[in-house]
């Protein structure tokens, strides 16, 4: 339901109190958030307690002037289709290379953003459309089926100095990294769950299930060194 | 590292907003749902229509049935339980689907009870008329709730009086000073601590899809335009002229329920939807949506 945020979380900072902002006199950043189908309102509240400005992209209009993007979590076969079909896909991938858009992607959005999905794709119809902007290799449903869906506690050292809450539904693991990209948090048996690739970010489990904004300070924070570098280029 | 917790099981619902889940038959139905881009399909032996014309007692799918759909797709895969069977929800659980809809659509198994659902490590949606159901359904453990409106009537009026029912019990607690909030839970039926948490946040602490009746684009876009959050589609695809063409426009119709020109669009040419039923017709002991207590 299309509600106020909950009363329980903190006010949001201004959008200058922002650390990744504060003392910068350039507008404060936008950061988009697809919307086609998933849990893209917990990343517009996330983004809210941080006092940063958000927009629902749902066609390739939506996505003007935005400095970032995050790709929620959902079904990664239907976003992928209603990507394809808006058009979005190729608007996206265009702005992501040529206009140096920094993307996020959790769970669903992670697997939207592999290059290589291996035979863990949809098993009929066209290939599952990926946006290819990350390298890597991705297994979907990787832990079996919502049975075995779970919690824990990883460390990120490059995120934050302190284990932060990983929620983990029916999700994906990054099997092999390409040339370029940085392994930011592992599981115990040593797979990698998420990643970066310069201004492309990938988490196989959701941050914005729970109240911790560590991953989404992050996030703002490479938006706005890439936004700081776009306006000095 | 901790398995099925209550985040897990509601969170997988919150994964599914925005979209379509689809009532499937055979795995061949449940292909072309995941083609058309559902989040999710619910597996059974009959859609509400057939189980509505053909009458007898309606149970539980055949595991075989149910394996065989978790075979031919990617996507979660749900299957129905009688309601207060719990027996029914550990066989489904042990086949591994990923969600179970404690429903109405099934003759009941217990007619004061409903499962138990904290006990069980598989998330449960539960159907509801109003808010208090809806409490009460979460109370025992449900993770998701999706209103009822009449299942296999290809009618959607009793899907948005039961939205509204839901909208309007959350509305009116958001509006009341804490000290009515007591009585308000007595009157409802409802847990008080769920009741204080609703009026604080505005909001159902687990999301809220339709259900029962949606045969179209449009009624669909109505019912995410009146505040649910996704939705259920049984009849309304398979019982139709082109399955394939409808589900897809669903899809697109409930991602861009706002966009009236792109519901228009997505409308055209879809030939003919399912037969409905004119309510009044319906004889009140064959109301689907009176079981749940």
């Amino acid at each position: 339901m299309t509600t106020p945020a909950s009363l329980e979380e903190p006010a949001a900072l201004p959008p200058t109190e922002h650390p990744a902002i504060a003392g910068s006199s350039s507008p404060p950043p936008v950061i988009g958030v697809l919307a086609l189908q998933g849990a893209f309102a917990e990343h517009v509240r996330a983004l809210a307690r941080l006092g940063v400005i958000s927009r629902e992209v749902r066609l390739p209009a939506d996505l003007d002037g935005l400095d970032g993007l995050i790709v929620p979590g959902g079904e990664s076969t239907t976003i992928g289709k209603l990507l394809g079909r808006t058009g979005l896909l190729d608007a996206i991938r265009q702005q992501a290379t040529a206009d140096a858009l920094p993307v996020w992607g959790t769970c669903a959005g992670l697997i939207v953003l592999a290059t290589d999905i291996g035979d863990s794709g949809s098993r009929i119809g066209q290939p599952q459309p990926l946006l290819g902007l990350m390298d890597l290799r991705v297994r979907r449903n990787a832990f079996g089926s919502q049975l075995d869906s779970f919690e824990t506690d990883l460390a990120a050292p490059a995120v934050a100095d302190r284990p932060l809450p990983a929620v983990f539904i029916r999700a994906p693991v990054i099997e092999a990294t390409g040339d370029g990209v940085e392994v930011l948090a592992r599981l115990p048996d040593g797979r990698p769950v998420a990643a970066r690739q310069g201004r492309f970010l990938a988490t196989a489990f959701h941050p914005e299930l729970t109240d911790d904004l560590a991953f989404h300070r992050y996030f703002v924070e490479v938006v706005a060194a890439e936004a700081a570098e776009r306006r000095s280029a | 590292m901790e398995v099925s917790t209550w985040t897990t099981k509601a969170g997988l619902a919150r994964m599914l907003k925005g979209g379509v889940i689809m009532d499937v038959v055979t795995p061949e139905q449940a292909q072309i749902a995941e083609e058309a881009g559902a989040t999710a399909v619910m597996a059974l032996e009959r859609v509400p229509s057939d189980i509505r014309a053909q009458g007898g007692v309606a149970r539980m799918s055949d595991p075989d049935l149910i394996l065989g759909i978790k075979e031919a797709v990617t996507i979660p895969v749900m299957a129905k339980a009688r309601i207060g069977h719990f027996v029914e929800a550990q066989v489904l659980e042990a086949l591994g689907v990923d969600y179970v809809d404690e429903s109405e659509v099934l003759t009941p198994a217990d007619d004061r009870y409903h499962i138990n659902k904290h006990d069980f490590r598989v998330p449960f949606v539960c159907g509801a008329r109003d808010l208090g159901e809806a409490l009460r359904r979460i109370g025992e453990g449900a993770a998701m709730i999706r209103s009822k409106g009449e299942a296999g009537s290809g009618n959607i009026v009793e899907a948005v009086r039961h939205l509204r029912e839901i909208t309007d019990g959350i509305r009116r607690l958001r509006s009341m000073p804490r000290e009515e909030l007591m009585t308000a839970a007595k009157e409802l039926g409802a847990p008080y601590e769920t009741v204080v948490r609703v009026a604080e946040t505005g909001e159902l602490p687990v999301v809220l899809f339709c259900a029962g009746g949606i045969a179209t684009p449009a009624d669909a876009a109505l019912v995410m335009q009146l505040g649910a959050e996704g939705v259920f589609v049984g009849s309304g695809i398979f019982k139709s002229n082109d399955p394939a063409t409808r589900a897809r426009a669903i899809v697109e119709a409930t991602t861009h329920y706002r966009d009236a020109s792109l519901v228009a669009e997505v409308s055209r040419g879809l030939g003919e939807p399912m037969r409905g039923l004119d309510l009044t017709a319906i004889p009140a002991r064959e109301m689907l949506a009176t079981r749940g207590w």
